[in-house]
C-alpha cells in the first residue's frame, strides 16, 4: 500500500485532501513532524493557513524535506504548500524551502483579491501529473498570492487572472499546484491519481 | 480574464436533513444533504452553501456530522453557515471538512470574529453574509437575526468594513427580493460590488434563468446563489449554464 504523509501546520481543513487520497487506496499519515524512521512514498504540503505560521512548521521538517528533494522522492505542494517551495513571500517574513528560485507575489489591486473560483489551466509543459488532463481544464482556486519562478522551465501551467500567473510547477519529482486538486472535480482527481502513481513507482 | 462566474445552490439543513419550506415555515423533509449535494455537483454546481437552521443547541452537533459526510463525498467546495458564534464553532466546522464558514448576525454583534477567523484560517474561509433591505430613507440597511431585526447600519459601509476586518467574500441577500422571484436586486448588488475589492455572491429573488444573465451582465458580481428554483426543479444547473453560455456569460461547463 502506498503511504503518503500530509504535513499538518496546525490550521484548517486537511480532511478533504485526506479523503481524496483515501479514495485512491492510499494510507495517509497526518503529522506535524515528519518521522525520519518512516519511509513515506511521498509527502504532501497542503494548502491551508498562512505563510508566517507554516514557515515555522517547515523549519522543523526542513532536513527531511531537503533529503526528499535531493533524493528525488515525490513531494506535492498545494496552494500555500507549493508557495513554500520558493524562497520568499510578500505575505510575511521567514524563508521558504528554496527548492525553486523565486518569490511569492501579491495580486495587484486591479483584480479582486482573493482570487476565488474556477479558472482554467493553460498547459505549458506536459507534466507527468497532467496525464489525461485536457488543456484548458477547469480548476478551483482560492488564494491572494502567486509564485513567480525565476526558471521558466519549471512552469507546467499558467492561468489568466488579470495577469498570466504560474498555476502549476514541476521539477523532477517535485510538483506544485496553486489550485486545489482535491476541490477541482474530475481534473483535480486525475492530478492526484497521477501523483499517487508517481509515488507508487519509486 | 478566464475566471468563471459561479452558480451556487443553497440548501437549508435542519438536524442533519435538508428541508424545504416557505420563509422557514411549513418545513418539509427534502432528503439527505450528501445525496442532494451530489446531484447538484453532477449538474455542474460550482459550490454549495449549507445553511443550518437547527434551533436547539443540543442538536447542533448534527452539523459537524453532516459536514463530515458531505466532505467525504463531494469534490467541490462548500460553505456552512448558521449559528456560528465563536472561533471554536468555526474551527469545528472547518476541521470537519467545510471549506468556508458563513457568519451573519455574529459578524454584526462581534465584528472581531471576522478578524479572528480570517487570521486563524485564512481570509478565504470567512464569508460574511449581509442581509440588506431598502428603508424609508432610501438607504440599504443591514438586518440581523434572519432578516428580522433592523440594525440601522448602512449596507454599503458595512460591506467595506467587513472587507477591512478580513472577510474573504460577501454573500449579499436582498430582503426585498427574497422569495419574490422578481429577479436579483441589481441595484443593491451593483452598489456593493463596485465598493469592495473582494468577491460578492448575489442572492435573493431569482425566479428564472434570465435573472442570472441580468445580474451577471449588469453588475460585476462573481457568483449567484439560489435555492427554490433548483429545489423545485424549475430548471437545473446544467440548463442554466447552457443558457448563460449562450448569453456570453463565462461559466464552467
Amino acid at each position: 500500500m502506498i503511504k503518503i504523509a500530509i504535513l499538518d501546520y496546525g490550521v484548517g481543513n486537511l480532511f478533504s485532501i485526506q479523503t481524496a487520497l483515501k479514495k485512491l487506496g492510499v494510507t495517509t499519515i497526518v503529522t506535524s513532524e515528519l518521522d525520519t524512521n518512516l519511509e513515506y512514498d511521498g509527502i504532501i504540503l497542503p494548502g491551508v493557513g498562512g505563510w508566517k505560521h507554516a514557515v515555522k512548521r517547515i523549519q522543523v521538517n526542513q532536513r527531511i524535506l531537503n533529503d526528499y528533494y535531493e533524493n528525488n522522492k515525490p513531494i506535492l505542494g498545494v496552494c500555500l504548500g507549493m508557495q513554500l517551495f520558493f524562497e520568499k513571500s510578500a505575505e510575511g517574513p521567514g524563508d521558504g524551502l528554496g527548492f525553486f528560485e523565486g518569490e511569492i507575489m501579491l495580486f495587484s489591486n486591479d483584480v479582486k483579491v482573493p482570487h476565488i473560483g474556477w479558472n482554467t489551466l493553460k498547459q505549458n509543459n506536459k507534466d507527468r501529473i497532467l496525464d489525461g488532463v485536457e488543456d484548458q481544464s477547469w480548476a478551483y482556486f482560492v488564494h491572494s498570492l502567486y509564485p513567480k519562478p525565476v526558471d521558466s522551465k519549471i512552469i507546467s501551467t499558467t492561468t489568466d487572472y488579470g495577469i498570466e500567473f504560474t498555476s502549476m510547477v514541476n521539477k523532477n519529482n517535485i510538483f506544485g499546484t496553486q489550485f486545489h486538486p482535491e476541490k477541482s472535480g474530475k481534473a483535480g482527481a486525475r492530478i492526484l491519481e497521477n501523483f499517487v502513481s508517481v509515488c507508487g513507482k519509486l | 480574464m478566464t475566471l468563471s462566474k459561479r452558480i451556487i445552490p443553497c440548501l437549508d439543513v435542519k438536524e442533519g436533513r435538508v428541508v424545504k419550506g416557505e420563509h422557514f415555515v411549513n418545513l418539509k423533509d427534502a432528503g439527505d444533504p450528501v445525496e442532494l449535494g451530489s446531484k447538484y455537483r453532477d449538474d455542474g454546481a460550482d459550490e454549495l452553501v449549507f445553511l443550518d437552521i437547527t434551533a436547539s443547541p443540543e442538536k447542533r452537533k448534527t452539523v459537524s456530522e453532516m459536514v463530515c459526510n458531505v466532505a467525504s463525498k463531494l469534490d467541490i467546495p462548500f460553505t456552512v453557515g448558521g449559528g456560528i458564534s465563536s472561533i471554536e464553532d468555526a474551527r469545528n466546522i472547518l476541521c470537519s471538512g467545510a471549506d468556508k464558514v458563513g457568519i451573519n448576525t455574529m459578524a454584526i454583534e462581534k465584528p472581531e470574529l471576522i478578524t479572528e477567523i480570517s487570521e486563524r484560517f485564512g481570509r478565504q474561509c470567512c464569508v460574511v453574509a449581509i442581509d440588506a433591505k431598502r428603508n424609508e430613507d432610501n438607504m440599504f440597511e443591514v438586518f440581523s437575526y434572519g432578516a428580522r431585526k433592523s440594525t440601522g447600519i448602512d449596507a454599503i459601509q458595512w460591506s467595506q468594513e467587513v472587507e477591512k476586518l478580513g472577510a474573504g467574500e460577501i454573500l449579499l441577500t436582498s430582503i426585498d427580493r427574497d422569495g419574490t422571484e422578481d429577479g436579483f436586486d441589481v441595484e443593491l448588488t451593483k452598489e456593493i460590488v463596485d465598493k469592495v475589492n473582494i468577491p460578492v455572491i448575489a442572492s435573493g429573488g431569482c425566479g428564472s434563468m434570465e435573472h442570472f444573465v441580468d445580474v451577471f451582465n449588469k453588475t460585476n458580481v462573481d457568483a449567484a446563489l439560489a435555492a427554490s428554483v433548483f429545489h423545485y426543479n424549475q430548471f437545473n444547473v446544467t440548463a442554466l449554464k447552457g443558457f448563460l453560455k449562450e448569453n456570453e456569460v463565462l461559466v464552467r461547463t
